[in-house]
């Protein structure tokens, strides 16, 4: 049968040059520097002087190994908390009250996460002051080396407490695509203790489904900058955060040893997933030992109390953190060992307000404009695939996850180069089509499922009444998707909202967003203004939310099937 | 004679002078009309952002010139952006308008023939410039030449907080001893931060004893001599300095914080009023007092340039002149907004503006003109440069 010609798939082919375009083109760019060939700088290649100049720089091995301790263990110790909370607790009511915690927690930006964690633990931070001096005898700060940090250790903890709710929730999102109480049951009744039995039972459906996350959990911590910036070591900083430097310099020259370290990055991160996945096989091959001896492991009490502690640690964390920026964005005097300030001031405000509203509205312009397109692509997609009865292939997925897979210091940079070739760099519209390529993906994993959820009996209905298939999808479907639109509407502003390096490099310090003026005001270290431009950095990410939330609760008032989407 | 020079060399196709002509103010001030200026200019501290956003909104109210403050974090990243534009063959209405610069970054910028210019010495306000000073005219021992022009004094003042270290310091020697009976209490900007690098610089200054050498470009046949005694101080203070050395505050500001926090009791500041500024936005205690050092300190002057590739360059240069009026100078020297020290000549200005400058409260920690004593010359930009990469080479990458 010949497929419908109604809708050409335009969309589709424009979703696949979205996302993949800007990847490989920018990884073109990248690959073509580091062996030398940068016109612009008046150099041809190709040589192997970059990577020879690479190899020289003293702070390699160190900076090498910040990049694959952080991101690896950061990757392990989310999942692991991820995990044990499943293990011990899904379904149980204090496993919903701890999710209703979590999920808002997933839009806080990375920056201001960090940033409110920053305030809590370092050594003039908040929990140090609740516990000098009476306890501790502090009348100063200690003089311990934590937050920057030569290990990594406060920029571990920063990706975990954001990366636990992202893992969470996309497990559910997966658990709920597997009979998981049926698993569950039947493993119990063999005599396995609760965590035991969700391992053996459960898991390994589970990890197929999120293996893929993880691995952009991985990729993404390994190369992150934004959070590397605020809480990780600087003597010397880890390998992505060096690319941008390098990126900076007056001298252009430097940017053949930028790309050149950003293609060890690449191969690092690719070296990484591949470690990571023959650690699953190995772990796999151990479960399997395990099941065979047989035990039942049901003393799992103690286990499942750290579960439930660690995960809670992270809400905790968070939360008091933002309560910091809070503070400190009001604060007067405030000296050490004083809990509290002195008093109060609207003095940031006044000061940074004005401007900082301005940067909202750039900030929001830039959200809506990607998320809109990107939901018009996803969309498109989606509808086209059902038309024409295609469904997304384990090699499409892979394409979606591709420019979360691949580290943003790989192949911005080289885009960067080539958006300048079309004098389009800098403006509002690039930093928006950069936006786009990392939106997209997420679009399309939290429209997915509710999408193919709809019951298609209805559209049924509507086709023998005469409705052609845009008129379905127009006044029945979208309509009765409208909550799960609004989320994913959310999502991808919530996404925008936070990225650091896509802004930095293709705005050119034109185009300006709450992200990147926070992570600026990170090396002055004026907490005020700190404070000040993190909240507001949160609340653009979270305002979306409550919009998705309250909107189809008023459009559909008098309709209660579809008040939960 | 000379004007009919300047006159036939403007009206020349191909001239050397500026286009357009900073001498021919009225037609200036009428290009500059409606012009947007990105200002591309250091964003790392809340006083001088304010202050910029001030002078956009005089600059709208007065002259329709719309100023958007770029923040760097790096005034690198404005020179990277002009060159790169410069080999991609953008040669109009480039990114950016005007720098806030100086230093190394003038010299590179001036050599690779990336500024406009020369306007400085043509704008109406420069006849209040205290042209004496030579800091004016010689930013760090390069010429200046009128290709950019200045709008705030430096110098190098130590702030103490009283409360811990009472009495001022008057040397780096002393610095040293003081570190050794209070170890972990000091550090300084890492390096190449500007201000890092400017504590390296004044150690350089204050320790050694061939001074010419200094005002010559770096001379590898002496190099090893002359910065002998800094590497030798520098190592005996690493494992005395706050963290033992093993991080350092990434830029000026932050040791503020530091100081607020009461983990260190001194710091380094390259603007004298920079300590009763904080004090007054709760970000210093109340102790918090400044020194120099007995043989002085160094000094330099705050520039602003204009790309050649500008697509705003009479209203950079409104901008440029409107920086050295007295009323941005005076602004800029109140504590309260800036405490930066002021380029002009109080015997140039009009008698309501000098005692205007008179009466102005310099701040409690701010030491008086008299008390700062004698700028010592900043070095040749290469001993910057040259110094600051071999601190990265051994304190910056070692762990």
């Amino acid at each position: 049968m010949r497929p419908s010609l109604a809708l050409p798939p335009v969309l589709p082919l424009l979703t696949i040059l979205v996302l993949i375009g800007p990847v490989l083109a920018g990884l073109w760019g990248t690959v073509s520097a580091a062996f030398g060939h940068l016109p612009v700088a008046g150099l041809q290649g190709p040589s192997l002087t970059p990577f020879q100049t690479l190899w020289e720089w003293p702070g390699l091995s160190a900076s090498v190994r910040l990049s694959l301790v952080t991101g690896g263990l950061a990757t392990f110790l989310s999942l692991a908390i991820t995990l044990l909370l499943l293990a011990g607790w899904s379904g149980t009511r204090p496993f919903r009250a701890v999710l209703r915690l979590l999920s808002p927690l997933l839009s806080v930006p990375h920056a201001a996460a960090a940033f409110g964690l920053m305030f809590l633990i370092q050594p003039s931070g908040w929990i140090s002051r609740a516990l000098s001096p009476w306890l501790t005898g502090w009348q100063r700060p200690p003089d311990v080396l934590f937050v920057q940090d030569s290990m990594g250790l406060a920029m571990t903890l920063g990706l975990v407490v954001k990366e636990v709710p992202f893992l969470l929730l996309i497990s559910l999102a997966a658990l709920s695509q597997i009979d998981t109480q049926g698993r569950l049951r039947v493993a119990l009744a063999l005599g396995y203790g609760r965590m035991a039995a969700w391992m053996f039972g459960v898991l390994p459906a589970l990890y197929a489904r999120i293996r893929l996350p993880v691995y952009v959990v991985l990729a993404y911590s390994m190369s992150v900058v934004d959070v590397a910036v605020i809480l990780g070591p600087n003597t010397p900083p880890p390998l992505s955060v060096q690319i941008v430097r390098w990126m900076g310099e007056p001298d252009l020259t430097l940017r053949t040893l930028a790309s050149a370290a950003a293609l060890v990055q690449l191969a690092l991160v690719i070296g990484a997933l591949l470690l990571w996945h023959g650690g699953e096989r190995a772990l796999a091959a151990l479960g399997r030992r395990l099941i065979y001896c047989g035990p039942r492991l049901s003393r799992d009490g103690l286990w499942r109390a750290f579960g439930l502690m660690t995960a809670l640690l992270c809400v905790g964390l968070v939360l008091a953190g933002l309560a910091g920026l809070v503070v400190w964005s009001f604060a007067a005097r405030w000296s050490f060992p004083d809990i509290l300030p002195e008093g109060y001031s609207l003095r940031s405000w006044q000061r940074n307000g004005p401007a900082a509203m301005e940067t909202l509205t750039t900030t929001f312009a830039i959200a809506l404009a990607a998320t809109l397109a990107g939901l018009v692509l996803t969309l498109g997609c989606l509808e086209t695939e059902e038309r024409r009865n295609l469904r997304l292939t384990r090699k499409g997925l892979w394409l979606l996850y591709l420019p979360l897979l691949v580290p943003q210091t790989a192949f911005l940079p080289g885009m960067q180069t080539l958006l300048l070739g079309f004098s389009i760099d800098r403006t509002l519209w690039a930093v928006m089509l950069a936006h786009l390529v990392f939106v997209l993906p997420y679009l399309r994993l939290s429209l997915e499922g509710p999408y193919k959820a709809w019951d298609a009996r209805l559209g049924a209905v509507g086709a023998a009444m005469g409705a052609s298939p845009s008129r379905i999808f127009l006044t029945l479907r979208l309509p009765m998707l409208l909550a799960p639109v609004m989320t994913a509407l959310a999502v991808g502003m919530a996404v925008s909202v936070g990225q650091y390096l896509p802004t930095l490099l293709v705005g050119g310090g034109r185009v300006q967003t709450l992200t990147t003026e926070a992570v600026a005001l990170a090396a002055g270290g004026d907490r005020r203004a700190i404070g000040l431009y993190g909240l507001l950095q949160t609340a653009a990410a979270l305002l979306p939310f409550v919009l998705a939330l309250t909107l189809p609760l008023i459009v559909w008032r008098n309709r209660r099937g579809l008040q939960h989407g | 004679m000379k004007r009919m020079l300047s006159l036939a060399l403007a009206l020349a196709p191909l001239s050397a002078w500026a286009s357009p002509d900073p001498a021919d103010w009225p037609t200036v001030l009428e290009e500059a009309q409606g012009q947007t200026v990105h200002w591309h200019a250091w964003g790392g501290s809340t006083a001088t952002n304010d202050f910029i956003a001030w002078v956009g909104e005089r600059l709208a109210d007065d002259y329709d010139i719309t100023l958007t403050h770029v923040k760097l974090e790096n005034t690198a990243d404005a020179v990277t952006r002009v060159l790169t534009e410069k080999s991609a063959g953008q040669d109009e209405d480039g990114a950016v308008d005007l720098i806030w610069i100086n230093g190394a970054n003038f010299a590179s910028m001036k050599d690779a023939d990336l500024l406009f210019g020369p306007f400085a010495e043509a704008l109406p306000n420069w006849q209040y410039a205290n042209t004496e000073n030579s800091t004016l005219t010689h930013d760090f021992t390069v010429p200046t030449e009128g290709y950019e022009s200045p709008w705030a004094m430096a110098q190098v003042v130590f702030m103490h907080d009283t409360k811990d270290l009472p009495e001022r310091l008057g040397s780096m020697d002393a610095l040293l001893d003081w570190a050794r009976e209070h170890p972990g209490r000091f550090t300084y900007p890492q390096p190449p931060d500007f201000l890092g690098t400017t504590f390296l610089k004044q150690a350089l200054v204050d320790l050694s004893d061939n001074p010419k050498a200094l005002s010559e470009p770096v001379n590898e046949d002496n190099y090893v001599e002359v910065t002998a005694p800094l590497w030798a101080f520098i190592e005996e203070l690493t494992p005395l300095l706050w963290r033992e050395g093993r991080a350092y505050p990434p830029t000026g500001p932050r040791q503020l914080q530091l100081m607020n926090d009461d983990e260190i009791d001194l710091a380094i500041s390259f603007s004298p009023g920079e300590a009763s500024t904080a004090i007054a936005n709760y970000q210093l205690p109340e102790s918090v007092r400044t020194f120099v050092l007995d043989k002085g300190t160094i000094g330099n002057a705050s520039f602003v340039a204009i790309p050649y590739n500008s697509g705003s360059k009479a209203a950079s240069m409104v901008v440029a002149n409107f920086l050295m009026s007295p009323e941005a100078q005076l602004r800029a020297q109140d504590p309260e907004v800036l405490g930066y020290g002021t380029v002009l000549d109080m015997n140039a200005l009009p008698v309501q503006d000098r005692a205007a400058f008179r009466t102005l409260d310099l701040g409690i920690a701010t030491l008086s003109p008299e008390e700062l004593g004698a700028v010592q010359p900043e070095p040749h930009p290469s001993w910057m440069t040259r110094i600051s990469e071999d601190w990265v080479a051994r304190y910056g990458v070692g762990n």
